[in-house]
């Protein structure tokens, strides 16, 4: 699958394409297929997110994963500063990260 | 320490409010990203792996508590608590929002303080000797010298699109401290018949392609020293590679046009500068000198220190240098405690350190390179104060200049250009050695990592140095032997195949090992390499 991700414009946070708008949580996230190019090119024009990509993922029972650690860490947040997470308070939520 | 005058505040005040209204403009949608950046790069505001960061400038590494507490209040208010100290003596934070840019430049303005120069191709913060103005071994502080360089780089109009980033460092003691022959300018300030002078290392660097810089010229009257850095930069900004970013340094230059032609296009530029005016009148280099003036050090204060306290004179052994003033002391504090984030401090250990150098250390503080914190000026008699409410904030590990004082980059888990994490392995490293019996019985030992070819983390110059690669998507770490930013500057060399997380640990175990069994009386981990060579340390590493 392929994911589209970017960072919010006004908080930097990492973001994730959801099909209809943006979300911070990779859960959200949906296969954009062949159509990543077009959906980055309206949605950077529309100036709702910073430096947008497409990056390769594969689903898992638990949602989309991305395949390169740098986004999986991205999707999350530091390795180093589970408190800092999204999930701060599951201590296994990095468990799929490494 | 240097009071802004009324063009600093006035150049640092037009600068908040151009920001302030570029961001404006960002947040309506009225510009781009593309148009945006170069803007708030300018301004220090990176765009990183979760967030914006924001590197913030500490010139030469000096700061006042007043200038401290504000890093602490940024932290508390725009940040997540904590600041994060980095190998170029600045603090960045992680988690900064775009529309809290602007009221955090102006914060930093109300205190003499801003991101200027942080990022992009032009000079970038002056470093410099984190003990100038206390260190028993210099000849004079260095930090009039490197204002006088900061003043002169700010907005420099010449030198604001290099063909790369340019860094300078000002040392003025033969301890090499700053790391100054890895700069793309290292000055040393030296004495020489009487006269001090400053002598010109260039096209010295860290990154993709490590080099120490040679020396161009050994004794620049101080009176000439803008105009020969002028030169210097003129030459560089005129053939430096713009076509290839990672031949755009200075170094390039350098090594393809040989030390000699550089220094002789150097020499015809100079006799041209010269002609200009740029070198100060002295009034104007005195007016700036004198607010480096030593603070009123009591030179018969009590020499002698009661180490009754073990744990204290552990301390005292490790993390405190030598004054030049009797009775007085240089105090070094660790930001790194065995399972902590090499050069992170939550913003109550930053306020603390704030009040601590209000109270025994004459108002100042400084940053290292090895990112750590120094009180320059502390009473030998109120160090075990001081030791105390450094114990009781976490902030009294006796491990400077030990296997556990690594200097390590961000890495993956907060940069956008790293390959690899460094800090969960300075984390392993330092719990594997956390007994301080190992670790001194190693001796100084600097480890150095980087999570990416930049080297931010200084891999090169580590005695032990460790880059992180990425190796078909996993993390996957080098191990580099024998380097130094010292004033026996050398470069690390690579031991062999790599490791991954848990091997890099097990092998630099193995290193020490092998050290401790070849060494010699009195030799360090990086003498010992250098006189057995690496074959010894692969054998034992690799079998």
């Amino acid at each position: 699958m392929k994911l589209l991700t970017g960072n919010d414009l006004k908080t930097g946070f990492v973001t994730w394409w959801t099909g209809a708008d943006w979300s911070l949580h990779i859960e959200d996230a949906v296969d954009v297929g062949e159509q990543g190019d077009a959906i980055l090119a309206v949605e950077e024009a529309a100036r709702r997110v910073n430096a947008p990509y497409i990056i390769a993922g594969e689903q898992t029972a638990e949602g989309p994963r991305p395949a390169h650690i740098k986004d999986r860490i991205r999707a999350l947040g530091p390795t180093v500063r589970p408190d800092l997470t999204l999930k701060p308070a599951d201590p296994a939520a990095g468990d799929w990260v490494i | 320490m240097y009071k802004y005058d009324e063009y600093d505040h006035a150049m640092v005040a037009a600068r908040v409010a151009e920001f302030s209204d570029q961001v404006k403009r960002r947040l309506a949608g009225e510009i781009t990203e593309d148009q945006f950046k170069p803007l708030r790069l300018m301004n220090g505001l990176y765009l990183q792996l979760h967030a914006y960061m924001l590197r913030v400038a500490v010139p030469y590494g000096t700061l006042d508590s007043r200038q401290m507490r504000m890093l602490a209040h940024i932290a508390r208010k725009y940040d997540r608590d904590y600041g994060h100290f980095t190998t170029r003596q600045n603090i960045q934070y992680n988690w900064i929002k775009l529309e809290d840019a602007p009221a955090i430049l102006e914060d930093l303005a109300s205190v003499e303080m801003h991101a200027i120069q942080t990022s992009g191709n032009c000079i970038r913060n002056i470093s410099s000797d984190q003990w100038a103005g206390a260190a028993a071994d210099e000849i004079t502080d260095p930090r009039p010298w490197a204002e006088l360089l900061r003043q002169w780089s700010s907005f420099h109009p010449e030198f604001s699109y290099l063909p790369r980033k340019f860094k300078i460092a000002v040392i003025a003691a033969d301890e090499d401290r700053a790391a100054m022959r890895l700069h793309d300018i290292g000055i040393q300030i030296v004495e020489k018949d009487g006269q001090h002078g400053a002598a010109f290392y260039v096209g010295g660097g860290m990154g993709r392609t490590p080099m120490i810089a040679p020396l161009i010229e050994d004794f620049v009257p101080l009176d000439d020293m803008l105009s020969y850095a002028e030169a210097c930069l003129r030459v560089y900004n005129r053939y430096g590679r713009r076509d290839n970013i990672y031949k755009a340094r200075i170094k390039i230059l350098i090594h393809e046009l040989g030390a000699d032609e550089y220094r002789r296009q150097v020499e015809e530029e100079f006799v041209h500068v010269k002609s200009l005016g740029i070198d100060p009148p002295k009034a104007e280099f005195d007016r700036i000198a004198k607010q480096f003036a030593p603070p009123p050090l009591d030179a018969s204060a009590p020499d002698e220190i009661d180490r009754s306290d073990p744990d204290f004179a552990v301390w005292v052994d490790q993390n405190v240098a030598a004054h030049k003033v009797p009775g007085h002391a240089i105090v070094n504090i660790s930001l790194k405690p065995v399972g902590g984030i090499p050069g992170d401090a939550s913003s109550a250990q930053i306020d603390l350190m704030a009040d601590l150098a209000e109270k025994y250390s004459h108002d100042e503080l400084r940053v290292t390179h090895a990112q750590n914190i120094v009180l320059p000026h502390v009473r030998k008699a109120d160090l075990y104060a001081i030791w105390q409410a450094l114990d009781a904030a976490g902030l009294a590990t006796p491990n400077l200049d030990l296997i556990s004082d690594i200097i390590a980059c961000p890495g993956l888990d907060y940069c956008s250009l790293a390959n690899a994490r460094s800090i969960p392995v300075a984390q392993k490293i330092a719990a594997r050695f956390s007994d301080l019996g190992r670790q001194k019985e190693l001796g100084e030992l600097k480890l150095k990592i980087s999570g990416c070819i930049n080297a931010c983390g200084h891999h090169h110059a580590g005695h032990i140095g460790i880059l992180g690669v990425d190796r078909k998507g996993t993390e996957n770490y080098q191990l580099l032997l024998g380097g130094s930013g010292a004033e026996d500057v050398s470069l690390g060399t690579i031991t062999g195949p790599g490791f991954d997380e848990d091997g890099i640990v097990d092998a630099i175990e193995r290193v020490t090992d092998k050290y401790l069994a070849e060494r010699s009386e009195g030799e360090r981990f990086v003498d010992t390499f250098r006189r057995v060579g690496m074959a010894p340390f692969k054998e034992a590493i690799y079998g």
